[in-house]
């Protein structure tokens, strides 16, 4: 892990004042009021926050899974914000890499076919049992999401998360389901990928813990960031316990 | 990888619901197999009564009369559009057959003494022509030989002209222009008591004293010749000579029969596949919107990983298509095999000489178009609401929707209702919008069943008001030419006679404008007691004292209504000319009848009182001697015996729509087997989550699979009445879609066939409740909770 100093040079993610209003009947949500935010090239960022804070809605955005009310985003110079459903699905479809909370995997696939799933239409993939190698699930290729545990899920949904090569990974919560063991099994995979493949890496947790591995850790609260903090020693995941 | 793994993830979804996927496909093979099947055989009858008409020259024009000079043919094929005119002599005659005691009538034609005829020629099915000259040979349709078990070779004999002569059948003929042979006077063919014949001219016109002249004759027309003006003409040059007043091929008997039964089957064969298509595009939208949400969570993913709206919505339509190729497979070959045995029936009904059994391929792809069409639409709602659901939202599981009390609780019958019932009325108010669908959905397996058994009922009322209440005589006679009303005496005093009416029918034409039907005015007195003119609703019109009544059809085809004045040309005997009025109309089953009071008519047609024949009771006991008493009397031109009548009913009308009600049967309670089983399987697969959670805290199973087939129960209760009514409306819409020119049908539905339907479906609802429990007694609690849904 080199970058603890991320070199503002090369910006991913550019986000300038971004906020997001959901209307339910009467009542307006306000889950992000006015967030500016940077992400580098290769960094691994931890977004940590209580339930509520807006983790999830500012992840979705970066992701181009959702557009906020206003506001700007710039991935890589150019404004996601103005991009209409078409281009965001391109997008997505060749930069992006997303981990659910929920691994999100198709129930009917085998492991290898979820993820063959997405390098099926991706430019540049792994082979689908490389990546599985990559998270350690090389001899299970052919089981079924119900044939695994929830921990092995979620790696399966990393491997078919990054064997596109993504550009940037974003993961939401991908502990959140898992025990200290499988949870920093998984923590490993993103962090190895992140190492390895230099993709750009944003993770959500409110497991304070989890922050440790990260280059810079972003506090989020009520729809605003709070704080950035400099990790000036990451540590492995390995390492962690909670 | 050989399939993409969005494909293979389609294919093992279809697997996994399998059992709905099969039930969807059954219902829509159906669809499509009636389709098919009612269009080739459409297809393959008109094309060969086509057939039949080009090779035997059917001909467009026909004409009886009196008696005509031969030189006068020459005048009539130089009608500007005429392309062949062919005379010839046809008369009735008193047939004994052999072994058959009751009265036989049949109707001789000539064939030219040297060489064939060239209109309306015969198809020689077996044995041979007749010898040039001989005077004892006849050729006898196939319909009449095969009633009567006759064979070539075989005698019998006729009273022709008065005089009993021996006649020998040499071959077995089929003609274009008796596909139906039907005796003057009866609305339906009995091949046992009437036949067709045709024998050496010269022999013919000996007997009947028409040496060098002819009584009947038939025009072919060149092509774009005008129809209407040919018959006019025709009519012109044959009146001096009693013309009987020329008609087209759509009022020819055994066209019109033949047209009317094509016409029936076109009726069908777009009403019942429609219902099934229908039926089956709704389920499809059940199925997908139930798939579609269970999916939320992949549909968000894929995505998030760059599947565009188009992918995931082509994905899901995938699905609908698989389902319908499914169904195309188990329906073409279905429908082909289906239309052929039909058709076939036709054709031996028909005689057709030749038949051909043909599917356009444009059929085969109709189908398929129309059930990919149905289908696809049935499913698009589900479709585009995946294709618009936002991916971040998705990631969300759907809001857990809100319990509150249940309208029977607020109006507090809440308190009166076990905990089980309360939780079934509470799931039903929950989701009001899939409650309707299931209930409507089982209403139209209800109502199918309805309409499949109404047919019957309909035929039923039909035999018992026209055989019980419009005919109440047992037996009736026509004679040749009018006659003295002395006759009625004479009929009176033969053996086993209880009670004898008068009969007076003249051939007239009635014209309203441009619109024109030839039509027999029967001449009723007021005090008749073996003629009710009954309506279809069972109520009795009564005679007006003057002017027309007649049939509501007739008066819908001349475009008039009463109170209206239409011309009357009468064809018979003096054939005077005159405007009347049309008093009323009579709403009746069959054919276009008008109606007159029989004072009337004789001073209308300048006449005293005289007959063309009687109605009368009849001592069953002495019906033998009747009947030899009436083949002894010569003025007798055909009798008509009302059991003959019913039976021949029972073996066309009947039959026909027996074969197609069957069928009809059969595919109701595969509809009705089909959206029960669907309902109950789509609400267990959609609550297996709280079932199994209900489960866990330890409810019993009865307790859980009471929840789901209380739901059941509800729907099902909930859809027979509506279904009930439902098959009423279709019933109705069917008996609109069947009014024709030769027959109506009722609006009957017996509380038998809404008991039937009732019975049929509670059964199915009962049957699929057993399975649907049977799977809730082998829920897996942890797979069904582990799983995310
Ligand atoms: N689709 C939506 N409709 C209405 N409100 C929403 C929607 N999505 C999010 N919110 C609201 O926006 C706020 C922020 O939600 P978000 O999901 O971003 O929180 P989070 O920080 O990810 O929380 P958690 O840690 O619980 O996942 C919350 O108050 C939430 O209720
Ligand atoms: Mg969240």
């Amino acid at each position: 892990m080199n970058a603890s100093t991320a070199a503002p040079a090369d910006t991913v993610f550019a986000a300038r004042g971004i906020t997001k209003t959901y209307h339910m009947g009467e009542v307006d949500v306000q889950a992000l009021r006015g967030v500016d935010l940077d992400l580098y090239a290769g960094e691994f960022v931890v977004l940590l926050g209580p339930s509520g804070s807006g983790k999830s809605t500012l992840l979705n955005i970066l992701g181009g899974l959702d557009v906020p009310s206003s506001g700007e985003v710039f991935y890589r110079g150019r404004q996601l914000t103005k991009f209409d459903d078409a281009a965001l699905t391109r997008y997505r479809r060749e930069f992006v890499g997303f981990v659910f909370q929920f691994y999100n995997l198709i129930p009917s696939l085998t492991a290898r076919e979820n993820v063959a799933l997405i390098t099926e239409i991706a430019r540049d993939p792994m082979k689908p049992a490389d990546a599985l190698e990559l998270v350690g699930l090389g001899q299970r290729l052919d089981h079924f999401p119900a044939q695994m545990s929830g921990g092995e899920q979620q790696r399966v949904a990393i491997a078919r998360a990054v064997a596109k090569r993504p550009d940037v990974l974003l993961c939401d919560e991908p502990t959140g389901a898992l025990d200290v063991h499988t949870g920093v099994l998984v923590l490993d995979a993103i962090q190895q990928i992140n190492a390895e493949l230099g993709t750009t890496t944003a993770v959500i947790t409110h497991n304070a813990v989890i922050a440790e591995m990260a280059d810079r850790v972003i506090h989020l609260s009520g729809g605003e960031i709070t704080g950035v903090e400099l990790n000036p020693q990451t540590r492995p995941a390995a390492e962690l316990r909670w | 990888m050989l399939l993409a793994p969005l494909d293979r993830k389609l294919l093992r979804d279809l697997w996994n619901m399998r059992g709905l996927a099969t039930a969807i496909s059954v219902v829509m093979g159906c669809g499509i197999a009636l389709f098919i099947m009612s269009r080739s055989m459409l297809h393959s009858l008109e094309l060969s009564q086509q057939t039949y008409y080009d090779r035997n020259n059917f001909a467009d024009v026909f004409a009886s009369l009196k008696r005509a000079p031969d030189i006068l043919i020459d005048r009539i094929a130089a009608i500007p559009g005429v392309a062949v005119a062919e005379r010839r002599i046809s008369v009735p005659a008193n047939l004994s057959i052999p072994g058959q005691d009751e009265p036989v009538f049949g109707r001789l034609n000539s064939v030219p003494d040297v060489g064939m005829p060239r209109l309306n020629t015969l198809y020689l099915r077996r044995g041979s022509w007749l010898t040039p000259r001989s005077d004892d040979e006849v050729l006898a349709s196939e319909a009449f030989v095969e009633a009567n078990h006759l064979e070539v070779g075989d005698r019998f004999d006729a009273i022709i002209n008065g005089r009993m002569e021996e006649l020998r059948i040499v071959g077995v003929v089929l003609s274009p222009e008796y596909i139906y042979e039907i005796k003057p006077g009866d609305m339906l063919p009995d091949n046992e008591h009437f036949g067709v014949f045709w024998m050496n001219e010269e022999a013919l016109s000996m007997a009947y004293d028409m040496d060098g002249a002819f009584n009947d004759v038939a025009l072919k027309l060149m092509r774009g010749a005008n129809q209407e003006d040919v018959i006019q003409r025709l009519d012109e040059l044959l009146e001096p000579y009693g013309g009987l007043g020329a008609y087209g091929r759509k009022d020819q008997m055994s066209h019109q029969f033949v047209n009317n039964e094509i016409e029936q089957n076109r009726n069908m064969g777009l009403f019942a596949p429609s219902i099934f298509l229908g039926v089956a595009a709704f389920l499809i939208n059940v199925v997908l919107s139930r798939t579609i949400n269970s999916q939320r969570e992949q549909i968000a993913a894929l995505k998030a990983f760059g599947y565009s709206n188009l992918e995931v919505g082509w994905h899901y339509i995938k699905l609908v298509l698989l389902v319908v190729v499914t169904s195309l497979v188990v329906g073409i070959p279905g429908g082909v095999w289906i239309g052929w045995v039909i058709t076939s029936l036709y054709a031996r009904l028909f005689h057709f000489p030749v038949f051909t059994y043909h599917i356009l391929f444009s059929t085969i792809l109709a189908a398929a178009g129309v059930a990919a069409t149905a289908s696809v639409l049935g499913g698009l709602g589900s479709v585009l609401r995946a294709v618009r659901l936002p991916p971040a939202e998705a990631m969300r599981p759907e809001p857990p929707t809100g319990f509150g009390p249940t309208f029977l609780e607020r109006i507090g019958l809440g308190r009166l209702m076990p905990p089980v019932l309360l939780m079934v009325v509470r799931q039903l108010e929950r989701r009001p919008v899939k409650t309707v669908f299931s209930t409507l959905a089982v209403s139209l397996a209800v109502a199918v069943l309805v309409i499949g058994n109404f047919f019957q009922d309909s035929i039923n009322s039909l035999i018992s008001t026209q055989f019980h209440w419009v005919q109440r005589y047992d037996m009736s006679l026509r004679t040749n030419e009018a006659v003295s009303d002395r006759a009625v005496y004479e009929v009176a005093s033969m053996p086993g006679v209880l009670r004898v009416e008068p009969a007076r029918a003249v051939s007239a034409r009635l014209r309203a404008g441009p619109r024109s039907r030839r039509v027999g005015i029967m001449g009723i007195r007021p005090d008749s007691t073996l003629f009710g003119l009954m309506n279809m609703d069972g109520h009795e019109t009564p005679l007006p004292p003057h002017g027309l009544l007649v049939s509501k059809k007739l008066a819908e085809v001349l475009g008039v209504k009463p109170g209206d004045t239409v011309r009357l040309e009468v064809l018979v005997d003096k054939r005077p000319e005159l405007d009347v009025k049309i008093a009323a109309t009579l709403n009746d089953y069959a054919g276009l009848s008008a109606y007159m009071d029989l004072d009337e008519l004789h001073r209308i047609m300048l006449e005293g009182p005289v007959v063309t024949g009687v109605q009368m009771l009849v001592d069953p006991r002495h019906r033998d001697e009747l009947y030899r008493d009436l083949k002894e009397t010569p003025q007798v031109a055909t009798v008509m015996v009302k059991q003959h009548s019913i039976d021949a009913f029972n073996n066309t009308v009947a039959k026909n729509l027996g074969v197609m009600k069957r069928i009809n049967l059969m595919f109701a309670i595969i509809i009705a087997v089909g959206v029960v089983y669907n309902s109950a399987r789509i609400s267990q697969a959609e609550r297996s989550r709280e079932l199994a959670t209900l489960r866990v805290l330890g409810f019993t199973r009865r307790e859980i699979s009471s929840i789901l087939l209380g739901e059941l129960a509800v729907v099902t209760l909930l859809a027979i009445p509506l279904g009930l009514v439902l098959g009423k409306f279709f019933a109705w819409w069917m008996c609109t879609a069947f009014n024709q020119e030769l027959f109506r049908f009722p609006l009957v539905v017996t509380r038998r066939t809404y008991a039937w339907a009732a019975l049929v479906v509670i059964t199915a609802s009962a049957i699929s409740g057993l399975i649907v429990r049977r799977n809730l007694d082998h829920l897996d609690l942890v797979a069904v909770l582990k799983s995310r849904e």
